[in-house]
């Protein structure tokens, strides 16, 4: 039933549509599309940001790792371009503290009514764009230090579930100490 | 407080909503929440209208076709989801220049607007070179247990909080 649901392209529209109105909703009222939010927690001064993203992650990783049991879905971690990811992460690190903003929170803040926001998306299409250009030049890089798609539980040779258990224990506590300051 | 008109929720609500949101994207979609690809295909749209179809032999993109996907409806919900939350909360207004941007380099807004185009110029940059934005990696990717992902997830916020200390923390 859902393996049909899924091959439903319009269908699949409309909740992709629907799904990002949720998110959009519950991050605004996160207070994560305001830039002044963002960058407190760049500036390490508030740490509503990462408390967001830790509960996220938490709650995420292990309901999906009963969904895939329990459903027709399938993981697909991304592939582990080390190299890519350390330099891009970085470039990415640069721009999120200068727009304030990423790529999901700044569609989220035009929607609140960000104008400098809307320099941003349009910052981020020409930087989307130039990559494309850039790619066949840079293909050798973008390819040489491939992992595969590899997961935490795979690399460290462990049981998935001591990996969920470790971080949730980890993200929990970090949560903990930050409320305790 | 009635919570639809209530300014900000617990970080922790909202943040179990949106791993919940997680779950009903691999549920109902079989697809990973993530944002940045819709900008790489809107850069393929935008082209493709300037310049014709042979934008689309482009190598990336015949990876990232420019077409309306999921993920594209995904960003334009954000967007209608965040002025429906702000308009409910009474919080929506015209935003030119944040406070800690205008406390550090004043209230010129040409200022600002160039300064939000050149950090949205790295941002579109670097989240196609990483494969992934705070979304993509460090929601779903992470969740998902993603070695590539938590690595990406570290070093957005290693050069996040080094230029924000920089530039805004006076270091």
């Amino acid at each position: 039933m859902l393996e049909e649901l899924y091959n439903e392209k319009k269908k699949q529209l409309l909740l992709g549509f629907l799904i990002g109105v949720g998110f959009g909703f519950l991050l605004d009222r996160g207070g994560a599309t305001d830039f002044n939010i963002i960058v407190d927690q760049l500036l390490l001064k508030d740490f509503t940001v990462l408390k967001i993203i830790f509960t996220a992650i938490i709650t995420g990783m292990i309901g999906l790792h009963v969904i895939v049991k329990l459903t027709p879905a399938g993981l697909q971690p991304k592939r582990c371009r080390w190299k890519p990811i350390i330099i891009g992460g970085l470039i990415f690190g640069v721009g999120f503290a200068v727009l304030g903003l990423c790529p999901g929170t700044a569609a989220g803040a035009m929607g609140t009514g960000a104008v400098h926001a809307v320099f941003g998306v349009i910052g981020m299409l020409v930087g989307a764009g130039l990559f494309a250009s850039v790619y066949p030049h840079i293909s050798e890089f973008m390819k040489k230090s491939d992992l595969g798609p590899v997961t935490l539980p795979e690399f460290f040779g462990v049981n998935r579930w001591w990996v969920i258990l470790s971080l949730s224990i980890i993200l929990t506590a970090v949560m903990y100490l930050i409320e305790m300051i | 407080m009635d919570p639809l008109s209530s300014d900000l929720w617990s970080p922790y609500v909202v943040g179990f909503g949106i791993g919940v949101l997680i779950w009903l994207g691999f549920i109902l979609s079989n697809k990973a929440i993530g944002c940045s690809t819709a900008y790489a295909r809107t850069a393929g749209m935008a082209e493709r209208s300037l310049r014709g179809d042979k934008v689309k032999d482009k190598p990336y993109y015949k990876k990232f076709v420019p077409e309306i996907d999921w993920e594209w409806m995904l960003v334009l919900g954000v967007v209608i989801g965040a002025l429906i939350s702000s308009v409910l909360s009474g919080s929506f207004r015209i935003e030119t220049v944040p406070h800690i941007w205008e406390s550090t380099f004043g209230m010129n807004r040409i200022l600002r607007f160039i300064g939000a185009f050149i950090g949205g110029l790295l941002l579109g940059f670097g989240a196609r070179m990483a494969g992934g934005c705070t979304s993509g990696h460090g929601l779903s990717g992470t969740s998902q247990l993603s070695l590539g992902s938590w690595l990406a997830f570290l070093f957005f916020f290693i050069g996040g909080i080094l230029t924000a200390l920089m530039m805004y923390g006076g270091i």
